[in-house]
């Protein structure tokens, strides 16, 4: 299953586009409740927005976004059928990628 | 004991071999995406992350830049962030938290195709000041809030 959930809404001449990723984003400086050791650092760095495959927007973060990170863009215009893919990579080298068609 | 030393020169030689492929690893972009910037994410002070991040640019309070966040938020690891900017041109939107250990949370790029508007959510290690700073036209304008913090978002 996707890591990335999308959820696109047009009004007023504007796309907004949310979605929610599940990830730890740990931050490398909590500790392990029951062992004590620290839980090694695990967070996305980068994400990017595309639409119909161009880039309309990306992020570069650190470990301060919360544990499965938010985000909301909004699109100028938008019609339905429009592609919106929105990646991510973290840390580790971990990434994922999901589609969703503007309705 | 000549075969001990040789060893030893070769074995320094392989792990510095090995460490220059791993940060050569670290540099090179991962599928498609450009190398992440870990210089202007270092574990520092405010100003430091400011010089890290912008350079020397001189950067203007605006009231064209707006930031909405909780006054007080309960759980320092979840505090809902929206910038939002009536300046024309926007390039990017970042936002810093002043006493995170890592002070830039995000530093997100936007093309002419969105508008001037981004929302996340933040850890809050402790009460501080939060910062978005815009670019835009080239120039950096910023807003700042207080956020007073009940519970701290990192270590638990």
């Amino acid at each position: 299953m996707s890591t990335i959930k999308i959820r696109t809404k047009r009004k007023d001449g504007i796309t907004q586009i949310r979605t929610l990723i599940s990830h730890p984003m740990e931050t490398g400086r909590a500790r392990d409740k029951k062992t004590g050791e620290f839980i090694p650092a695990q967070f996305i760095q980068q994400l990017t927005i595309q639409l119909n495959d161009k880039a309309i927007a990306s992020a570069e973060m650190g470990a301060s976004i919360s544990k499965d990170p938010y985000f909301a863009f909004q699109l100028k215009g938008g019609e339905p059928g429009d592609k919106i893919t929105i990646s991510w990579h973290d840390n580790l080298g971990n990434t994922d990628s999901a589609e969703s068609i503007i309705k | 004991m000549p075969d001990t030393r040789r060893s030893f020169i070769k074995k320094s030689l392989s792990i510095v071999a090995y460490i220059t492929a791993a940060t050569g690893g670290l540099l090179r972009s991962v599928n498609g995406f450009a190398a992440w910037p870990a210089e202007k994410f270092a574990q520092t002070g405010f100003d430091n992350a400011i010089t890290r991040v912008f350079g020397n640019q001189q950067i203007n309070k605006s009231k064209k830049v707006k930031l909405k966040l909780p006054r007080i938020a309960e759980n320092g690891a979840l505090v809902p962030v929206t910038v939002t900017s009536t300046l024309k041109d926007v390039e990017s939107i970042a936002i810093l938290v002043e006493k995170n250990p890592v002070p830039l949370a995000a530093s997100f790029t936007l093309s002419p195709e969105v508008e001037a508007f981004v929302s996340a959510r933040l850890k809050m290690a402790e009460t501080c000041q939060v910062y978005a700073v815009v670019r835009a036209g080239g120039k950096l304008y910023s807003a700042s809030k207080d956020v007073k913090v009940t519970i701290g978002g990192c270590g638990g």
